[in-house]
């Protein structure tokens, strides 16, 4: 099979397995797995952007997904203006006083050159920044976790749109990883996915306890949405024109009045949550294509060649006067903000913000097996390996079910035996990526869409 | 200020900070142990290592409860030590299997370390599916025999002190173990023949085949010492607190931040960062507030506390320490390697 053909193929398989999803289950659970799939293909760009353009390992995937659900609540919600009376002051001053410091720290570090000194002055100024905070931000979150903490108990944001928040979680995101890439990218390659772990670790940490930014693990729930309600469409006029236009021929098929209004009524519903997940899926779809095509761009590009080169033969690349640190941190930034997108699309799609749910294997290690499966290097086989994995993920629990029923259909009802096989069928998923990942890795490296050797 | 509030301040400390950071320690130790010596041997980091460490201590539990079955118990010492070796075994060749049929495909084909890095994300998934399907994802304890070798109440009846300190029997057991499997492990590398050949492949791989070396002998026992020493340390672990699959997968970032801190891919570098990394995190994140009450007159007693981070904090504490590892000495404190 040659290479041109294999992105179609693949494509026209998974459009037959979400279409036998739509006939077999129903066309809502197809719309949603594919909705999770539009996300998980824009993360997987992300990622590999980092590795399969730039062979950077990124372990912390989950760390900017959740930034970028976190900026989603951030920039949505109602700011909560009796919190921000009360003791916006106090958080203001230890912002101030974490950056003052921070800058301190860094210009002593820069610019003293006496190590004793420079290490004393250094500790000195952690230590007054540490006791200057803790005098300021202690009281604060006390007051603002006090008003109303069943419903509010936090800052609340700017009440913008959410859509803003996609654009505003990408530069969010990208000072993060800005930050990270400063510090690791400069050393060995274990070690950014070593240091990437830790701060999605510790972004996580972050938004579970510090309940005045994100209500922790409260939730925060009744997010804006992009896409209007449900309830709304049923009541619209033209809504429901639009469906009797469109069934037009099953209801005429009915005679009686009554039934023929409890049948429209019917197709009211499911179609109202159809078109609500219609709608997502064009938004997210529009985002896909857009991040797509700019990098499709940008890497057939002077700019994506260099990049190429750079991951092919570091030592020819530097030989070629190209700055390897600052593309490497380039390229960190950008899937790192592209992550942060999707993870701010994740939050909207969901309409809460839910920092119990952030795990590792879900939102760090599936996203590689997108990219290893699809292809690294090749954008549109992150899209495809987005689509496929988590339709596997998904689909994974009925089928670990079904295959735990057959192994234990030879025991009595009862016996505990069957039930501890039942009862662990969740885990068998786990089980199924890993061995779809070394699978992958050992008998198609390149993936299913492998990346074009490009000869000019 | 009198000696009472002295000894009432010192005593509180070491049984808050002191005896626990060095119990946990010595169980870091003996886990980063086993990460370098994979790390200096087959040269990559493996992700893996948590969900092995589980599965090892898995393997244990299961021994054990057959053993409690058997009517074998270790009478005043847990009998999960009894279980251990039989565990170490097992898991040992579990490894070995997991090595044949999947990392000495890419060791053939001179794969470089971050390939495998990622296949060892894969085992990471498989591990944690076994552990779970077997054991499920609940807290479990598996400790038996005698819990306390000083209790708090006899201490302060003793020695008339309004502060008790505790020593588990499990603290010792882990010191005790600890030691000895490291010291075991610096003889077995330094002195003896196989030892040497396996710092002598990891230093320098063709050189060593070319004195005759062989590498898979080298390799084979470099899994069998890997894996004794995280099951070791995973049943440590779990003696001490619990068995519980998702807690022990949060300990790989404590685990590779020991082994960069102490110097990757040096065995005494990683005995050295497992403790600073317990040490750490217990220290800072400990509320001082009672200790400098008995310290300070009471003029000057603190209001707040006195805790630098809140204990939600622990993986940032591994971190941090990383970070300024990183940016002030990023071979780590025993120089390992740079590859």
């Amino acid at each position: 099979m040659t290479d041109d053909l294999r992105a179609p193929l693949a494509f026209t398989f998974m459009g037959i397995l979400l279409a036998l999803v739509g006939f077999t289950q129903s066309w809502s659970v197809s719309l949603s797995i594919i909705n999770l799939c539009l996300i998980s293909s824009i993360m997987a760009i992300g990622v590999n952007l980092q590795w399969g353009y730039g062979g950077l390992f990124n372990a912390g995937v989950m760390g900017f997904t959740a930034l970028g659900g976190l900026t989603a609540v951030l920039v949505s919600y109602d700011p909560v203006y009796e919190a921000w009376d009360k003791a916006g002051i106090g958080i203001l001053i230890s912002a101030i006083i974490l950056v003052v410091s921070i800058t301190l720290i860094l210009f002593a570090y820069r610019n003293i050159f006496s190590p004793q000194f420079r290490n004393t002055s250094i500790i000195i100024i952690i230590i007054s920044a540490i006791l200057g905070i803790n005098s300021f931000y202690g009281p604060s979150i006390d007051i603002i976790e006090s008003i109303n903490p069943a419903k509010t108990g936090f800052l609340g944001g700017l009440g913008l749109p959410i859509i803003f928040s996609w654009v505003i979680a990408a530069f969010v995101a990208g000072i993060v990883a800005w930050v990270i890439g400063r510090l690791t990218l400069r050393l060995r390659s274990d070690y950014l996915a070593i240091a990437t772990l830790g701060i999605s670790e510790i972004v996580i940490a972050i938004v579970k306890h510090e309940d005045w930014l994100s209500r922790g693990v409260k939730n925060v729930s009744g997010l804006d949405r992009p896409v209007p309600y449900e309830i709304e469409l049923q009541q619209s006029e033209w809504f429901i024109n639009l469906v009797e236009r469109i069934n037009y021929g099953t209801l005429n098929s009915v005679q009686a009045v009554s039934s023929r209004q409890d049948l429209l009524n019917d197709l009211i519903i499911v179609s109202s949550g159809i078109f609500v997940k219609l709608c997502y899926a064009g938004l997210f779809l529009s985002v896909l294509l857009l991040i797509f095509y700019l990098s499709h761009l940008a890497l057939n590009s002077p700019w994506g060649r260099m990049l190429r080169a750079i991951r092919d033969n570091e030592e020819a690349a530097s030989a070629m006067g190209k700055n390897i640190f600052a593309q490497h941190l380039q390229i960190f930034i950008i899937g790192s903000a592209i992550i942060g997108i999707a993870g701010a699309m994740l939050t909207t799609l969901d309409g809460q913000f839910t920092p119990g749910s952030y795990r590792p294997l879900r939102f760090t290690f599936i996203i590689w097996l997108m990219v290893i499966v699809g292809g690294s290097g090749n954008n549109l086989g992150s899209i495809f390996g987005g689509f496929f994995v988590w339709f596997i993920w998904i689909e994974a629990e009925p089928l670990s079910i079904g295959f735990m029923n057959l192994l234990a259909s030879g025991f009595e009802y009862d016996n505990p035996i069957r039930m501890h096989l039942l009862g662990s069928a969740a885990h068998l998923r786990l089980f199924i990526m890993g061995l779809l990942l070394l699978l992958a890795l050992r008998f198609m490296p390149r993936g299913v869409i492998p990346e074009r050797i490009q000869k000019k | 200020m009198d000696n009472i509030e002295l000894m009432n301040a010192l005593v509180l400390i070491s049984n808050f900070v002191l005896i626990p950071a060095l119990s946990y320690g010595s169980q870091l130790a003996l886990a980063t142990l086993s990460l370098t010596i994979i790390y200096g041997v087959l040269r990559f980091s493996n992700f893996a290592q948590a969900d092995w460490m589980s599965f090892g201590t898995m393997t244990t539990i299961l021994f054990t409860w057959y053993l409690q079955s058997l009517g074998i118990t270790g009478d005043f010492l847990p009998t999960a030590l009894i279980a251990l070796p039989f565990a170490i075994i097992l898991t040992a060749l579990f490894c070995l299997l997991i090595d044949r049929s999947v990392y000495s495909f890419y060791r053939k084909k001179k794969s470089p370390p971050i390939v495998l890095m990622i296949v060892s994300v894969g085992v990471m998934f498989i591990l944690q599916a076994i552990v779970r399907f077997v054991i499920g994802p609940n807290d479990r304890k598996f400790f038996d025999g005698e819990k306390f070798i000083i209790h708090a109440l006899d201490f302060k009846d003793y020695f008339g002190l309004s502060e008790g300190l505790t020593i588990k029997s499990t603290q010792l057991i882990t010191l005790i173990v600890a030691i000895t499997a490291m010291v075991s492990l610096f003889y077995f590398l330094q002195r003896t023949k196989m030892g040497k050949s396996m710092r002598a492949y990891s230093n320098n791989e063709d050189l060593a085949l070319l004195s005759g070396i062989n590498p898979e002998r080298v390799v084979l026992i470099t899994w069998v010492i890997a894996s004794a020493l995280i099951t070791t340390a995973g049943v440590l672990y779990g003696l001490d607190k619990s068995f519980k699959p998702f807690t022990y997968f949060n300990l790989l970032l404590p685990m590779f931040a020991a082994a960069i801190v102490g110097g990757i891919g040096s065995p005494i570098g990683a005995v050295i960062g497992g403790y600073v990394i317990a040490f750490s995190e217990i220290t800072l994140t400990y509320a001082y507030k009672k200790f400098f009450v008995y310290l300070l007159p009471e003029s000057l007693e603190p209001s707040g506390l006195m805790q630098v981070l809140s204990t939600d904090y622990k993986f940032a504490i591994s971190f941090i320490i990383l970070v300024i590892v990183l940016i002030v000495r990023p071979t780590g404190i025993v120089r390992g390697k740079i590859i």
